[in-house]
């Protein structure tokens, strides 16, 4: 294993514990896809999320990476019981949650929040962001006195940046950036111990991008938190996870700490998704390898036999379109689904 | 050198109930023959107006061209009437949008749309059109078009259909395209196809592009000169190699060092431009950027900096230019 260090760990992280705070076993969500007319309900099934199994340790960030479609979106969705899984368990903190009923579920959710990609389409537009972030706090009953409520939100206000002059303003009346730090401030209030970020900084411009990451990262170090980060920016998961899990159409293709990810890549993939990344030097670009990896991603509802990457793959062989690689442990910590590596 | 399109002094302004917002606001730029030059800026800084500018394509009476030249060929095309500057577009200037979904007509077949401008800007029956349809989508990679000439967008996977946008961009043998953010709504793997077939096309067929983009890497890759847009200005330019390497404006040179970079040591932290982006409609006197410059001094509240040149080839829109570049690493 590569023993480069790649940077000192100048911030104060949050230092993985050693707990597993949250287990995924054998995921699987199928959508039903229903056909028009003569062939109603006979059109298959999109396989979105197939079999995919991984843990996160307290207080580390995970990152999951893969390119639309692939099911990383959904799979955050499975943990956080917003889409009822196909098969398999999801198990945070002890629990179980799969088969929670309703009542319990909401419980377990005050530890469990989540970031969408959109701040403007997350966030109702009727409501003032201090009523926004005291939602959660009513709906839970943590701050039952309303004084003490918006107490509360100036303080959380304050700690995403926010000015607490601004919580009688709506959501339109703030750029981009400043509603993330908004859907930032509502994830925290009921003092979660698990946040699913979902391409949190994707629809922000470049300049805002660094603002947020560094906001999460502090918050993280600060609570305590434990990340699941869904993105597809690699250059962002690099900066922010521990550990880095690559899907591709609904399968985890490889895992490992962020370091043997980026520096020692087993799996084709991965290789050719850190190749396609545009680095933002000509100087650099100029000497780089160009591998374009050829043709598309294929249908969830009808993916390839055998290894789902090898009609795009470099070095696939005749075996790689009839058996389906095992996500196997080819060194310490570090697994790949490939039978080439 | 003989440009190919030469904007001057281009104002670009929108009449909103809030006020006026300067979107484009006293810019000039160039692009030679066989060129790729990109605009590069964030969102709001005025970059898809310029180009819109350039097809005349500004939605009245709201938005208004309110000065400037643009000359392609020589030719002021804001002085063109309606029907001039139709035979110029899509035939001598064409474009590539975002969106290859929505740019994209759902209801008529790939080979209609492609046909279309063939038979309307070059006279061909149809017959000649739908051949040369067939080898315009060879042309972008797509594989067996003389079937998928018959299919419909929807038909056709987001990679596919940009190849489609760029098949029908190509089709009446512009000399310039005009490419807005033509991989954003694209995956990864899929962005590097299609970057590599734009500059493969626009190298053997000596067409000039016009990439606007917000993606500093894209820019790095495929651009020959790079232009900074920042509220409605430019606010540095030169080639890519001095852009990169040497910036000269604070604005540069924060969004440069405020992206994770895969080829270099993580950093424990990043390093974030301060504050929000500009409101177009209250603009400060001064620089607009100077409100979140580390740099600033009290004359950047004062007056607006003009262009001006730093070394060979490389312009910034600085009063202290010459100390930002003196923090650069190497």
């Amino acid at each position: 294993m590569s023993a480069a260090v790649l940077a000192p760990a100048g911030v104060p992280r949050a230092v993985p514990s050693g707990q597993v705070i949250l287990e995924v076993r054998n995921l699987v969500k199928h959508f039903p896809v229903r056909g028009r007319g003569l062939f109603a309900g006979s059109a298959g099934v999109i396989r979105a999320v197939d079999g995919v199994s991984f843990s996160i340790l307290e207080g580390e960030t995970l990152g999951l990476v893969g390119e639309s479609g692939c099911g990383k979106t959904t799979t955050g969705r499975c943990i956080l019981q917003l889409e009822h899984p196909t098969a398999g368990e999801v198990i945070f903190e002890g629990e179980e949650l799969t088969r929670l009923a309703p009542a319990e579920l909401r419980r377990v959710r005050r530890k469990m929040q989540v970031i969408f990609q959109d701040p403007y389409s997350s966030l109702n537009p009727r409501m003032t962001v201090g009523q926004i972030i005291a939602e959660p706090l009513a709906v839970h009953g943590i701050v039952a006195d309303r004084g003490a409520r918006q107490a509360r939100v100036h303080d959380l206000l304050s700690r995403v940046g926010i000015p607490p002059s601004l919580a009688d303003r709506y959501p339109h009346e703030m750029s981009g950036g400043q509603r993330q730090r908004v859907g930032i401030a509502r994830a925290i209030a009921l003092e979660p111990s698990l946040i699913i970020c979902d391409e949190p900084v994707s629809a922000l411009d470049v300049s805002i991008q660094a603002q947020i990451i560094n906001l999460l990262e502090e918050l993280q170090a600060e609570f305590h938190l434990t990340y699941l980060f869904v993105a597809h920016d690699l250059s962002v998961v690099r900066h922010i996870s521990d550990r880095v899990a690559v899907m591709y159409l609904g399968k985890i293709v490889e895992i490992a700490d962020r370091q043997t990810l980026y520096q020692d890549p087993l799996h084709p993939y991965t290789k050719a998704l850190l190749a396609a990344v545009p680095i933002p030097d000509p100087a650099v670009e100029a000497s780089r390898e160009r591998v374009v990896l050829k043709g598309e991603v294929p249908s969830a509802l009808n993916p390839p036999s055998g290894c789902v990457f090898h009609p795009r793959c470099p070095i696939a062989i005749e075996e790689c379109k009839g058996v389906v690689p095992d996500l196997r442990e080819v060194r310490s910590g570090h697994r790949a689904a490939c039978i080439r590596v | 050198m003989g440009m190919l399109l030469e904007v001057r002094g281009l104002r670009t302004h929108f009449f909103t109930g809030a006020g006026v917002i300067r979107a484009v606001d006293d810019v000039s730029y160039d692009v030679g023959v066989g060129e790729t030059v990109a605009l590069v800026g964030e969102s709001g800084c005025g970059k898809t107006v310029s180009a819109l500018s350039i097809m005349r394509l500004i939605a009245a009476p709201a938005g208004r061209i309110v000065g400037g030249e643009i000359l392609f060929k020589g030719q002021d095309l804001l002085a063109l009437e309606e029907e001039g500057i139709r035979r110029i577009r899509g035939r001598e200037i064409a474009m590539v949008f975002q969106e290859p979904m929505t740019s994209l007509n759902p209801v008529l077949s790939i080979g209609r749309q492609l046909t279309e401008p063939l038979e309307i800007h070059l006279g061909l029956p149809p017959a000649e059109a739908l051949a040369r349809a067939t080898e315009l989508l060879a042309l972008v990679g797509i594989p067996d078009p003389a079937r998928r000439l018959d299919q419909y967008p929807h038909q056709f996977s987001g990679g596919m259909r940009q190849r489609i946008m760029i098949a029908m961009a190509l089709s009446c043998n512009p000399s310039l395209i005009l490419a807005d953010e033509p991989t954003t709504a694209l995956d990864v793997t899929i962005q590097a196809q299609i970057l590599e077939l734009m500059k493969d096309l626009s190298r053997r067929l000596r067409v000039a592009m016009l990439i606007i983009t917000h993606n500093l890497g894209v820019v790095a890759r495929y651009a020959d000169r790079v232009n900074v847009m920042y509220a409605g200005k430019i606010i540095e330019r030169g080639t890519a190699g001095e852009i990169y390497a040497t910036p000269r404006h604070p604005y540069t040179l924060g969004l440069l060092r405020s992206v994770p970079r895969l080829d270099e040591p993580r950093k424990s932290k990043l390093s974030p431009i301060d504050g929000q982006p500009p409101d177009l409609v209250r603009l400060p006197p001064g620089c607009a950027f100077a409100p979140r410059c580390r740099y600033a001094v009290p004359r950047c509240a004062e007056e607006v900096p003009p262009l001006r040149p730093v070394s060979h080839g490389h312009e910034s829109a600085c009063w202290v230019a010459e100390d930002v570049g003196s923090e650069v690493r190497v």
